[in-house]
């Protein structure tokens, strides 16, 4: 077992790629679930429509990243406001049943042959936004002894969790604003809500919208690290990728769902690694798991934390219990 | 669901010294594939349009040829060799231009004059009985060739009848046969579904794991049918009775303690979700990505046609057998004590029990049996498109199309609810490409939730 290299991956897996995107859209979830009660299982489809709108917009019709991601978050803001429009009236598990479904079926279309001339089809978009990377001011690597990361992995750092902070700064602002004090009150007591006047159901809308956006602006990201897009990274774990960092970070907090998509990236990283040096070293025998095996190991740890998180400890590591104890409506 | 008969790859004899990919009409698994495929195509078509003047001098430069091999999958997945075909081209007029029978080896040769367009026919008389062309309309393909050129026909043939059949002129000759899949694929979605609005009805959770527990029932009988080495007929009930004593355990063990910790329903929802996952993916690690197909019944040949229908003799046990299972099951909720209990507990949990229903009791019936029910939906899902990790979370989307329609919780609804979808889901092909048809569920869901909330039989109330 090479411990160095599991120590190392498991460290940049905590700040690289997936930690930013999974925060950005754990961030959003965090709006939807932490402070609304609102429950959207289908972010995939948001983080989707950011990434294939900028992807588009980009190949397809040669715009430049700004305006492309700007087109990319529309598009969000248009899916929210289609999927809200007939679950949010209704009890929550609607939405859920609505947005998972949603979220796959937009899976489905982008990878279809059909459209595959604008979307590329299972083999998705490549050569996206070659700019982000040739505007890159950091001319050199940074080697801290035990991680290093190349001038391209600091570039995007900086641009990603610059992108971060900025969205935990607007959470904070706006759940701190007599706007927030209304999703909260809609997340303790829908019906009370209503009898004050408010219309509820609006409020969800610019709740699902914003967390779509920030779902989106995920999306964005991906695109730009990667400058490709993929149909099948949007498929249903991806949601819950997401939903298990919140919720392990703690819901309801500016910070909870930045701490755990870093978290949760970490653990992923470090049993894949781990398992792979395992298999490579014979601690594992190959009748008991092989390298692609391996690989699916990752889901079960996902579904099986998100359950029991949602059993022994709603409240994640961060989270006030009394805040994230959902009642039934 | 487009049948279970294999297709047949009809493989290049020689290697050839074309530079043109086959054409290759797409199916499904391909689609990789022909996504490569119509981009080398494009390139090829760009270098096309950038040396005009060199293509037309080489009219004269010789005679091209187009090559094949008509063969079909075998049952163990071989390629069996078809002898005595016919292949004629004839130029785009209609002119004949030269025959040719295929080999024993299955292959055969056709010598063309120069550059053109062709049209090259199967003639599907020449076919042996037993095998078909995959479609009546792939027996026909229209290729241009450029001179010296040497290019590979590829005609799909298959055991027993073909099934996909043409769109366009036609689509009102489909409506019975799409029609008859959509009820058998409701049926399916029905049974799968019985247990996850029982389910809601009785406990108010929203299973997200239920399409494993159709998945787990298919994977016990292909475990029982293909491993232990049992007939399907013996392999089947086995495996529907094990997923009942597994469902009602699973309730008993693990959601019954859940509810008397007073976890909310949100976050049960949540917990079914990460169960999904965990179940979904122990699925794939032990089964692995392959579908596979039972020991029994894989590949029927002898079809039925019945009113322009055509099916093969699964397809009417599998409708025979889920309307006689979800008549028992309907006659049961009216009828039995168990079934009025059960419907009492979902109208309103407090008052049956307090009129001394064991609430706990019928909870755990419905557990069982609508597991039971899914495990047999997801046998004849496998039975109708093989066994799969993910057959049943594929057809979760559908089963929530179809229990929201009829009225979520509601005893009936979820019967008809899901016929209804299958129906559309299958029909919506006439009019949009098969790979997105569940789209049309999903239109369905939102529509029923705009309308009418409560869905067809669900009673008025507020739900919001």
């Amino acid at each position: 077992m090479n411990w160095s290299i599991i120590i190392e991956s498991t460290l940049e897996a905590m700040v690289t790629k997936n930690a930013v995107v999974f925060a950005l859209a754990a961030i959003g979830l965090n709006i939807h679930y932490g402070y609304t009660g609102l429950l959207n299982f289908g972010q995939a489809g948001f983080m989707a429509a950011g990434a294939y709108g900028t992807g588009i917009a980009i190949t397809q019709w040669g715009w430049t990243i700004g305006p492309a991601a700007v087109f990319g978050i529309v598009l969000s803001v248009l899916l929210a406001f289609f999927l809200g429009l007939p679950t949010l009236r209704l009890r929550a598990d609607y939405l859920a049943i609505v947005t998972i479904a949603a979220a796959e079926i937009i899976r489905r279309i982008v990878k279809s042959t059909q459209y595959s001339e604008v979307t590329g089809g299972s083999g998705g978009l490549n050569g996206i936004g070659r700019g982000f990377y040739d505007n890159n001011p950091i001319d050199s690597g940074l080697d801290l002894g035990i991680v290093s990361f190349s001038e391209r992995e600091l570039w995007f750092m900086v641009v990603g969790w610059g992108v971060v902070v900025l969205c935990m700064v607007l959470t904070y602002l706006l759940v701190r604003s007599p706007w927030g004090r209304v999703l909260k009150a809609i997340r303790e007591d829908e019906d009370a809500v209503r009898s004050l006047g408010k219309n509820v159901t609006w409020y969800k809308m610019q709740s699902l919208i914003l967390g779509g956006a920030f779902g989106a602006l995920g999306g964005i990201m991906l695109t730009l690290e990667q400058q490709s897009v993929q149909p099948d990274q949007f498929f249903t774990p991806t949601t819950f990728f997401a939903f298990t960092a919140l919720i392990l970070g703690g819901a309801g907090r500016v910070f909870g769902p930045v701490v755990g998509s870093m978290l949760f990236w970490g653990i992923i990283q470090f049993t894949d690694v781990s398992l792979r040096q395992a298999i490579a070293n014979d601690y594992i025998p190959t009748w008991l798991m092989d390298g692609v095996q391996a690989g699916q190991v990752r889901f079960i740890i996902a579904g099986g934390l998100l359950a029991a998180l949602m059993i022994f400890r709603q409240q994640g590591l961060f989270g006030n219990k009394r805040e994230v104890a959902l009642d039934d409506h | 669901m487009s049948g279970t008969a294999r297709i047949a790859g009809v493989s290049a004899v020689t290697r050839s010294v074309a530079y043109d990919p086959p054409i290759v009409p797409a199916r499904p698994t391909q689609r990789r594939l022909l996504t490569l495929l119509l981009a080398a195509l494009a390139a090829l078509g760009l270098a096309g349009v950038l040396a005009p003047a060199a293509a037309a001098q080489q009219t004269e430069g010789g005679e091209a040829e187009a090559v094949g091999t008509i063969d079909y999958e075998g049952e163990d997945g071989e390629d069996v060799p078809v002898a005595g075909v016919e292949i004629t081209a004839s130029t785009a007029d209609g002119e004949e231009i030269d025959t040719a029978t295929t080999g024993d080896d299955g292959t055969f040769v056709l010598s063309l004059p120069g550059a053109g367009d062709y049209v090259f026919v199967l003639d599907p008389d020449t076919l042996p009985d037993g095998v078909s062309l995959r479609s009546e309309e792939r027996g026909t393909l229209e290729l241009s060739m450029n001179a010296g050129q040497r290019r590979n026909l590829l005609f799909p043939i298959v055991e027993g009848e073909g099934v996909e059949r043409s769109s366009g002129s036609t689509k009102i000759a489909q409506v019975p046969q799409l029609a008859f899949e959509g009820f058998k694929f409701g049926l399916i979605i029905a049974m799968s579904a019985v247990g996850l609005s029982l389910i809601y009805g009785t406990t108010g959770l929203v299973n997200f794991a239920h399409g494993e527990v159709v998945t787990f029932g298919a994977l016990l009988a292909y475990l029982f049918n293909v491993t232990f080495g049992l007939h399907l007929l013996i392999a089947g009930p086995i495996a529907v009775l094990l997923a009942g004593v597994f469902g009602g355990g699973f309730d008993r063990g693990f959601w019954r303690p859940l509810r008397n910790r007073g976890t909310s329903l949100i976050a049960m929802l949540v917990v079914s979700i990460g169960l999904s996952l965990v179940l979904r993916y122990l699925f794939l690690y032990q089964f692995g990505g392959r579908t596979r197909p039972f020991d029994q019944y894989a590949i029927q040949t002898d079809t039925i046609e019945f009113l322009n229908i055509t099916m093969v003799r699964k397809d009417i046990w599998i409708v025979v057998v889920s309307i006689i299972l979800l008549v028992l099951v309907a006659l049961a909720l009216g009828g039995t004590r168990i079934g009025k209990a059960t419907r009492a507990v979902a109208d309103n949990r407090d008052l049956a029990e307090s009129s001394g229903i064991d609430v706990e009791k019928v909870i755990l019936v419905v557990w069982a049996v609508g597991s039971a029910l899914a495990a047999v939906g997801g046998i004849f899902l496998g039975l109708t498109e093989q066994v799969s990790w993910q057959g049943g979370f594929q057809l979760l989307l559908l089963m929530f199309a179809g229990v929201t329609l009829g009225g979520l919780g509601t005893a009936y609804g979820a019967l008809v609810g899901s016929i209804i979808v299958g129906l559309a889901v299958q029909l919506s092909t006439l009019v949009i490409s098969s790979e997105l048809k569940n789209v049309a569920a999903l239109l369905i869901l939102a529509f029923i939730l705009l309308v009418r909330p409560q869905g067809i039989l669900g009673r008025k109330e507020r739900v919001g």
